[in-house]
């Protein structure tokens, strides 16, 4: 990583993690969500998204870059630690290190999952019900896919909790075993959205 | 009546760059002892469990009540004081350790200069020196001076730096300890006139960025010092520092 800038780097990773991953990843959650009202009211969401003006822009601007360099930071933190939770095994450096494993399993996931939707749209197939419901026809993938939105959601969730800590906005330790019930109550209400939505693909 | 005895086991490096071996003693008990107190019988009587003379195991120690810092190693997979390690408190057999975040020099002695590097490249100090006399300071608000005097009770016993992931032979990460003194420091109404290079020392490759919000060092402190606090409050200050110096200078 470049010289001298490890603490912009830091900041950077942290906010947009955030701003915009996280925003985009609730936005994606509880449009699929649609689909648990059928098939078609899925599509309509799916076809409103796709006749934003500039989408590819918005795209590259607001999804693929930003995560892209979340990503890559990313794999630079976790593999930069030395995991001890074997000598310490409080709450907080399991979360450590699940964040971390988390970070590469959902790296793992949304490769898979860009590779599987992303680049099929790109060569001209559509987006709709029924390719969710294809990918989703074997048990192999919908494991997949419930750990993959798991694994992600945790990532967020416990995400925000590092958020606030590394912006300094929780800075007692009050304040942040708050945040840490706040953030997995997150993580559940979160992956109820995300696994229903899930499940309403699967026939 | 057979007597009876403490078993130890001690991970021995002969020199900086040799391996590190198990050696294993056995010492007769005595109550109230330390683990000071079994080194030293050792020291007095190098044969090891089998029988066999050994080298007596070397050891840092200054004040043996907790606050010198420089007795720290890992007792027991955990990095502590062995001074305020009572056997009569240990699992047995006790295993020592040393901390091998740091360069080990012989057996359980280490190389803590890293951690005084840290204080040099973040300024954990209060310039006062002049050509003259420059009369008395600013005045401390007392309840500051209360939570100031627990950061102030930092022995650089290395204790955090062995306990955090993120201090490693993979990063230069200074350590939890040298945050905590910036915010001591900073506070301090005649230090606080030099804030801005303390910040900007936190700011630089292997500072606050580095840190991964694990928690252990809070835990292992052995003084108590709420470093976890420390950190979060410097993360704040640096955050608003950042964005003065961009917008403003």
């Amino acid at each position: 990583m470049a010289k001298g800038h490890s603490f912009l780097s830091h900041r950077l990773h942290s906010l947009l993690g955030l701003f915009p991953v996280g925003l985009f990843l609730l936005f994606h959650l509880t449009a699929n969500y649609q689909a648990t009202r059928g098939p078609e009211a899925f599509n309509e969401v799916v076809g409103l998204i796709e006749h934003v003006p500039f989408l590819i822009v918005l795209e590259f601007v607001f999804i693929y870059i930003p995560i892209l360099f979340h990503a890559v930071y990313g794999i630079y933190i976790a593999f930069q630690a030395k995991h001890n939770v074997g000598s310490f095994s409080q709450f907080r450096n399991q979360m450590f290190l699940w964040q971390r494993l988390t970070g590469i399993i959902t790296l793992i996931f949304i490769a898979w999952h860009v590779f599987e939707t992303r680049i099929p749209k790109a060569m001209g197939a559509e987006v709709n019900y029924d390719m969710m419901a294809n990918i989703l026809s074997s048990p192999v993938m919908i494991i997949f896919y419930a750990i993959g939105i798991l694994s992600t959601v945790f990532h967020f969730s416990n995400g925000i909790w590092s958020f606030l800590v590394h912006w300094g906005i929780t800075v007692g330790p009050r304040s942040q075993r708050i945040a840490t019930y706040v953030t997995m109550g997150i993580f559940v209400i979160v992956s109820f959205i995300g696994l229903s939505a899930m499940a309403a693909f699967i026939q | 009546m057979a007597e009876k005895l403490i078993h130890l086991k001690i991970t021995r490096q002969d020199s900086p760059n040799s391996a590190p071996y198990v050696e294993e003693f056995k010492i007769p008990y005595r109550p109230n002892m330390n683990v000071i107190g079994a080194l030293m019988e050792i020291q007095r009587n190098p044969v090891n469990a089998q029988g066999q003379k050994t080298s007596p195991v070397n050891w840092e120690s200054n004040c043996l009540e907790e606050v010198c810092g420089a007795c720290s190693m890992v007792i027991n997979g955990k990095p502590r004081q062995a001074c305020s390690a009572l056997i009569d408190k240990l699992e047995q057999p006790i295993r020592l350790e040393p901390m091998s975040t740091f360069p080990v020099q012989r057996d359980l002695s280490i190389d803590r200069s890293r951690m005084f590097d840290a204080l040099k490249r973040v300024k954990a100090w209060i310039p006062i020196d002049g050509t003259h006399d420059l009369g008395p300071g600013p005045r401390m608000p007392e309840v500051e001076r209360q939570w100031a005097y627990e950061l102030s009770k930092c022995m650089t016993c290395g204790v955090c730096l062995e306990a955090c992931p993120n201090v490693n032979q993979k990063s230069d990460f200074i350590g939890p300890f040298a945050i905590s003194q910036v915010r001591l420091f900073n506070q301090h109404p005649t230090g606080a006139m030099n804030k801005h290079e303390r910040l900007e020392a936190l700011m630089e490759d292997g500072g606050i960025g580095d840190c991964g919000n694990s928690q252990n060092c809070v835990q292992a402190c052995p003084k108590g010092i709420p470093l976890t606090t420390s950190i979060a409050h410097m993360n704040k200050e640096t955050t608003k520092y950042a964005v003065k110096r961009f917008f403003f200078s």
